[in-house]
């Protein structure tokens, strides 16, 4: 039995990865939930509206690198974010008056606000691709490491190792940065309040003197701001490829269902539990089991439960189930 | 006016001759391979490798009296068999190419092999599909490759792996014809020889985050991990994220792994790491090298030579057989590949050529030293490579 190497591979290869994965999933699932609290329709473009505003911070990031600017062992993609969510605001507040606006003054139905944001996220999709092309970019600078597993090794003397990557560590610290500035925005500010007065009754909120066009104007731009850095950890962390952004609407609508569509705190929720059963169900036990378990008990076999093949296929059974037990998601949003 | 309408007509008259004469003397070879997806990287020095020999070809003016070759490029992406299949089509039926020198990833070759080759029964020679799935496939006697079967290449990679004393490793392959092929036949040459697999596991082309593919090798454990994937694709985030969270630091790279990239995206990273992909010492890889300098691109890419050799092939066996109908030629393939005959190595394509005009035997040995055996497809020669500072460099023959 030696629990401690059993807790640190674990760490190594489940907790910290799901942890990153888990709160980008959770930024991006923030936002989708806003826009279907606020502007009650799924929106379909969120991927690629992530897309699009790590593009922009992935321009700015190599004007930078060019100038000679750095943060050190930060990555200076930090320092092209706010350019980033500026581009991003820029366009998103350009396709609401264009197309969104429409439909709202003509009061469509939300299925026709969801088709017309596939089509905005075709046209997204296409910008982006147009813009930086299809391939992969590489745009994380700076030190790699927190912790190396050479490192852990070395300082703490055991026989497994374990890593945080310094955009690991960035993810986590900028998520719960952001998550606290949107709860105290939304709880506490006057403009928070009358968003939510309007995602609670729409006609109430008006005849209180709220100016709806301010409320969605904000919703976007907060919407934005989220996209953007949710898909610049992401980016950071994994590698930019706008496909892959596209594929990461699957997960976040799952997190975001799961949670309760329309409930901030759901989305957190449910983009940790997407992760963490995304890593978990798919991870081969047979190490952590044969530190934590008396030798007589270790599994010879690899102990795990699904190939990792069935990974999004986990998000999606636990999507049905909540959606058959729980329709309204974890923490009672609207439901679907 | 009325001379200015002869005139214009009498040039219009003698140009479509012209053109008409020209065209009973091309021959059109379809070049088809994965110039967009997972082998982009590799495939433009195979593409121009093809044409090297189809302008050797062209300026002896030796193949059947005089014709010129043209090549014709289609985009078999690697893994949209629908796209490789409708490329195909194309080459065939509406540029009426003689024969394909392609494709490359053995999933579309299948796809191309039985929906465009064989109903319209045109001759394929792929450089570089190494499926063990396609010995078996039924092709009319139209398929050939001067690639190995990977049921070879899995001899190959147990025979290094145990020269350096490896008995345990973990497996990883692109969920493909490829992958799933290599793998398995790794897998039973491996443990055959007494080694233990401790995980075969499927990793998927094109995502972003390989960390749950990884832990799940990492608590299998090995003493190396056998990446069979793709080099600009899975397989590179797979060895990414197993360096990273300290899984694995040494790695077996079999051929779809090895290219530049590598040493672009690892450097020092890999040290100690090793592989094997297709490759020869004869003197024909090394006259290859210099010729393929001298055309611009670099020869010692994988699968540039067998590109050579299997456009090479293709022309020669027309020669033979005196016609550039697939039909009369694809009988001709395997002889002209191998003994008895005068042995020809890249830059004597005239000279074989004429050779077979005049009713001798030759015996392609090409840049690959070319061996068709069975059902047409290479013997097989390996390169072992080693990475050191960063770069990797070949360090023996098998």
């Amino acid at each position: 039995m030696d629990l401690l190497n059993a807790f640190v591979t674990l760490s190594n290869f489940v907790l910290i990865p799901a942890i990153a994965y888990g709160s980008q999933l959770a930024l991006g699932a923030l936002g989708v939930t806003l826009i279907y609290g606020i502007l009650r329709f799924s929106n379909f473009a969120h991927g690629d509206t992530m897309a699009f505003g790590t593009m922009v911070t992935i321009l700015f990031t190599w004007l930078f690198q060019s100038w000679g600017l750095s943060l050190g062992p930060v990555p200076t993609a930090l320092l092209a974010l706010p350019f980033g969510i500026l581009g991003c605001m820029a366009l998103l507040l350009f396709t609401d008056r264009v197309v969104y606006k429409f439909y709202r003054e003509q009061k469509a139905k939300p299925v026709i606000l969801v088709i017309v944001s596939l089509g905005v996220m075709f046209i997204m999709n296409g910008l982006v691709r147009f813009i930086i092309g299809p391939d992969d970019q590489r745009f994380s600078d700076g030190e790699r490491f927190i912790v190396s597993v050479r490192t852990f090794r070395e300082m703490t003397g055991l026989e497994e190792g374990l890593a945080i990557k310094t955009t690991q560590g960035i993810t986590v610290i900028t998520a719960v940065i952001v998550v606290a500035a949107l709860f105290w925005f939304l709880n506490r500010t006057r403009t928070g309040k009358s968003m939510r007065a309007y995602s609670d009754n729409e006609d109430l909120a008006l005849l209180s003197g709220i100016n709806p066009e301010r409320v969605v104007m904000i919703t976007w731009l907060i919407v934005a701001a989220l996209a953007t850095v949710a898909g610049v950890l992401y980016g950071l962390d994994k590698s930019f490829k706008p496909f892959t952004y596209f594929q990461l609407l699957l997960p976040i609508f799952a997190s975001a269902i799961v949670g309760g569509l329309g409930s901030p705190l759901g989305a957190i929720a449910g983009g940790f539990t997407i992760a963490f059963s995304e890593v978990m169900v798919t991870y081969a036990w047979k190490k952590v089991a044969g530190y934590a378990l008396p030798e007589s008990l270790a599994p010879d076999g690899l102990a795990q439960l699904l190939s990792t093949d069935y990974k999004f296929a986990v998000s999606f059974v636990i999507l049905l189930i909540v959606l058959l037990f729980r329709p309204t998601g974890l923490f009672a949003g609207k439901s679907v | 006016m009325k001379k200015f309408l002869m005139a214009t007509a009498a040039t219009a008259l003698m140009s479509g001759a012209a053109f008409a004469d020209a065209h009973a003397k091309e021959v059109k070879i379809g070049v088809i391979l994965g110039f967009t997806g997972p082998l982009e990287s590799i495939t433009p020095a195979m593409g121009a490798g093809a044409e090297l020999a189809m302008n050797e070809v062209s300026e002896s003016g030796a193949l059947l009296d005089g014709a010129k070759v043209t090549s014709i490029r289609g985009d078999s992406t690697c893994i949209d068999a629908g796209a490789a299949t409708s490329a195909a089509e194309r080459l065939i039926t509406s540029d009426q190419v003689s024969a394909i020198m392609g494709a490359d990833c053995s999933g579309v070759t299948g796809a191309i092999l039985q929906n465009a080759a064989r109903p319209n029964g045109v001759v394929m020679i792929s450089p570089s599909a190494t499926s063990p799935g396609l010995s078996t496939a039924e092709d009319d006697g139209l398929f050939f490759r001067t690639a190995p079967s990977d049921a070879r290449q899995g001899v190959i990679m147990t025979e290094i792996l145990q020269d350096r004393g490896v008995n345990e490793v973990a497996l990883t392959y692109t969920n493909n014809d490829y992958g799933k092929g290599l793998a398995d036949a790794f897998q039973a040459a491996f443990e055959e020889a007494g080694g233990t697999v401790t995980i075969s596991t499927s990793h998927e082309d094109g995502k972003a985050d390989y960390s749950a593919e990884v832990g799940a090798l990492a608590s299998a454990g090995g003493e190396v991990l056998v990446v069979a994937g793709y080099v600009d694709q899975g397989g590179s985030g797979i060895i990414r994220s197993a360096l990273d969270t300290g899984a694995f630091d040494t790695f077996y790279v079999p051929d779809g792994m090895v290219g530049e990239k590598l040493n672009e995206n690892f450097g020092a990273e890999m040290n100690g790491s090793f592989g094997a992909y297709p490759g020869t010492d004869s003197e024909g890889a090394a006259l290859f090298v210099e010729m393929a300098k001298g055309a611009g691109f670099d020869g010692t890419g994988a699968f540039a030579p067998e590109s050579y050799d299997a456009a090479a092939l293709i022309m020669l066996a027309m020669q033979a057989a005196g016609s550039m109908d697939s039909a009369d030629y694809k009988d001709h393939v395997m002889n002209v590949a191998n003994a008895p005959g005068e042995k020809i190595y890249p830059g004597e394509l005239a000279k074989a050529l004429e050779l077979i005009k005049n009713g001798e035997e030759v015996d392609y040995e090409g840049a690959s030293a070319v061996e068709l055996i069975g059902p047409g497809e290479s013997a097989g020669n390996y390169q072992e490579i080693e990475f050191a500072d960063g770069v990797y460099s070949t360090i023996k023959y098998r």
